[in-house]
């Protein structure tokens, strides 16, 4: 019994929670037993809530007992990015400087899941402040790809991403500011999105680019994505750019899965030179699907969407220079050198030396740069004036077409070690998710296969407007059904290792 | 334009991060080749394009000044380096003179 509880969807530990099949305990005590067998070879996680998951278990099956139930996700564990702060877990978003922090408060998204009844079993690696697209950033060492250990599991939501395709979680929690959830999701096989910028709180959740920044989630399957950002979203008061609009009803378009008539696009500007051949033939197969299952599919072009990753590279550095200036060592985290003699702004100097790794440190310096008088109008107003050049050639788009695809990254998970020193390179796997972020639009990732040359996971992406996030889950819910019908199984089903 | 070592140096005071000059050797050529790739977007952002700096259009967003319950001192200087009469206890911001 406990091995398959990790293997069923939340969508299904849902059904057999609410009929009284199975216990909150039992499944929260399966999820926990995957993570002890194999966290060891992914670290997925930094902390397991063990004590904390069982005791919120218990209160659950005690309410199932009296026939009250939260709601769909009351039992389900939730794997939560430790960049969200949770009372009672440290919160260290992967850096020395907040080892062994202990927030004073939840995240907007915490108390939802809690309240919610989700079962929050432990918090996920990423890369330090969310800054990197393989873990290797985190000061706790990377995670690995389930898939092939020898792998990146892509990031910065990498943890987050891995514990799913792993078995340890159903269903995730991370954040996007440039594809942060996406390509993870792509290069692990599983299901990740981006919701609307201000769709999800981002109170609670430890800032790196403010404007970019959204929390989204991750599942197995199109409707586990569904029912999380679903029980996740919402206006809050509590974060001054969050949209006091209702939640886009995603989980009936999961359920619905009809793309007849949608008009889809294909974006040019994100295809060919520097794309694996895989990935492409892929998405090409992913294409003509969607076609059959009767969605009209024409080629948009995005002329300005090539300007979108150095227009990141200068935004989000500038962003992050200003939001991680409070990482001071005054008043929590990190304090070095305090010996009495020293001022502070030395002891602030040497705290931040040794509490931060080398790329926050780059884009530390970069951002203070290019907000730097002098240039300021040559990079940051240039950057800004190009996120709208961007905005613009969405809106265009969206004039003709309901929603826009596109590979989700431009290559299947790369080595460990292959790019963790050479940023540009690294910077890369971002380039189909930045445009999203920089207009502030819905996106996400579903598995399209596997690559014929490594048999790694290849990821679609789909983009639709600012609060048409229905619209990602009723054209990936197709996908995923006419996909999982040609191959028999979900496309997890074909990992080896690990995971079979 | 290229950035030299002394102006990572000087980005990195403005910064407040202690770099060592291992580390500046090392920053300081990744950082003009990032810039170098960035600088891309100088090429289209033309004369008369309004910037964006965030994407939902919302401005000034108050909320109504009322009292609520917050954290308590001692939930404030929990995690705090140093304390002192429930205050955090800093190095000196003053110099000698």
């Amino acid at each position: 019994m406990p091995a398959e509880l990790t293997r069923m969807t939340a969508a299904e530990l849902s059904a057999a929670l609410a009929t009284g099949e199975v216990s909150a305990t039992e499944v929260t005590q399966a999820h926990l037993d995957r993570i002890a067998a194999v966290d060891d070879r992914v670290h997925a996680f930094l902390h397991v809530a063990a004590d904390q998951a069982l005791e919120q278990a218990a209160t659950i099956d005690t309410e199932h007992r009296r026939g009250t139930r939260r709601s769909p996700l009351a039992g389900v564990p939730v794997a939560v990015k430790d960049v969200f702060t949770t009372i009672g877990l440290p919160t260290t978003c992967g850096s020395r400087i907040l080892e062994g922090w202990h927030p004073p408060y939840d995240a907007t998204i915490t108390t939802r899941l809690k309240q919610a009844g989700a079962i929050v079993i432990g918090k996920t690696n990423m890369d330090e402040f969310a800054m990197g697209s393989s873990t290797e950033n985190s000061a706790f060492g990377p995670s690995h790809n389930p898939w092939d250990l020898d792998k990146v599991p892509g990031g910065s939501s990498g943890g987050s991403a891995a514990a799913v395709a792993a078995y340890e979680a159903p269903l995730a929690i991370g954040t996007d500011t440039g594809g942060s959830i996406r390509q993870p999701a792509s290069v692990c096989g599983i299901v990740g999105t981006k919701p609307t910028y201000g769709g999800s709180s981002r109170y609670g959740v430890v800032a790196f680019a403010s404007s970019l920044d959204t929390p989204g989630p991750f599942g197995r399957t199109v409707l586990d994505a569904a029912l999380l950002h679903e029980a996740m979203s919402g206006y809050d008061p509590c974060d001054s750019t969050s949209i006091d609009a209702p939640v886009p009803p995603v989980v009936a378009a999961a359920r619905e899965a009809d793309v007849s008539g949608m008009r889809i696009g294909v974006v040019t500007e994100l295809s060919g030179e520097g794309y694996q051949s895989g990935v492409l033939s892929r998405f090409a197969e992913a294409v003509e699907l969607l076609e059959s299952l009767g969605a009209k599919v024409t080629e948009v072009s995005c002329p300005h969407f090539k300007y979108a990753l150095p227009a990141y590279y200068l935004i989000a550095p500038s962003e992050c220079s200003s939001n991680l200036a409070r990482f001071d060592a005054m008043r929590y985290g990190l304090r070095v050198g305090d010996n009495g003699d020293r001022d502070a702004e030395e002891v602030m100097a040497l705290t931040r030396e040794q509490g931060f790794g080398a790329e926050v440190k780059r884009r530390i310096i970069l951002g203070t740069y290019a907000l730097s008088s002098g240039y300021y109008d040559a990079y940051y107003g240039k950057a800004q004036q190009v996120r709208t050049l961007i905005i613009r050639d969405f809106d265009a788009a969206f004039g003709q077409v309901d929603v826009l695809v596109s590979p989700s990254t431009p290559t299947t998970a790369f080595a460990l070690g292959e790019r963790a020193d050479d940023p540009m390179a690294m910077y890369l796997a971002d380039l189909c998710t930045i445009p999203s972020d920089l207009a502030g639009n819905a996106a996400l990732s579903v598995p399209c296969g596997l690559a014929p040359e490594n048999g790694l996971p290849v990821g679609l992406q789909v983009m639709a407007p600012a609060l048409a996030d229905d619209r990602l889950y009723r054209v990936a819910a197709a996908a995923e059904a006419a996909f999982t019908g040609r191959w028999g199984h979900p496309l997890l089903a074909e990992a080896k290792g690990l995971l079979s | 334009m290229p950035i030299t070592r002394d102006e990572v140096a000087h980005l990195a005071r403005l910064s407040r991060i202690a770099l060592s000059p291992a580390e500046l050797d090392h920053l300081a050529p990744q950082l003009d080749q990032i810039i170098t790739a960035v600088a891309q977007v100088q090429e289209v952002a033309a004369e008369g394009i309004p910037p964006t700096s965030h994407a939902t259009g919302l401005t000034n967003v108050f909320r109504d000044d009322e009292p609520y319950v917050c954290l308590t001192p001692k939930q404030a200087l929990d995690q705090a380096p140093a304390v002192e009469q429930q205050r955090f206890k800093v190095p000196r911001i003053l110099g000698e003179d």
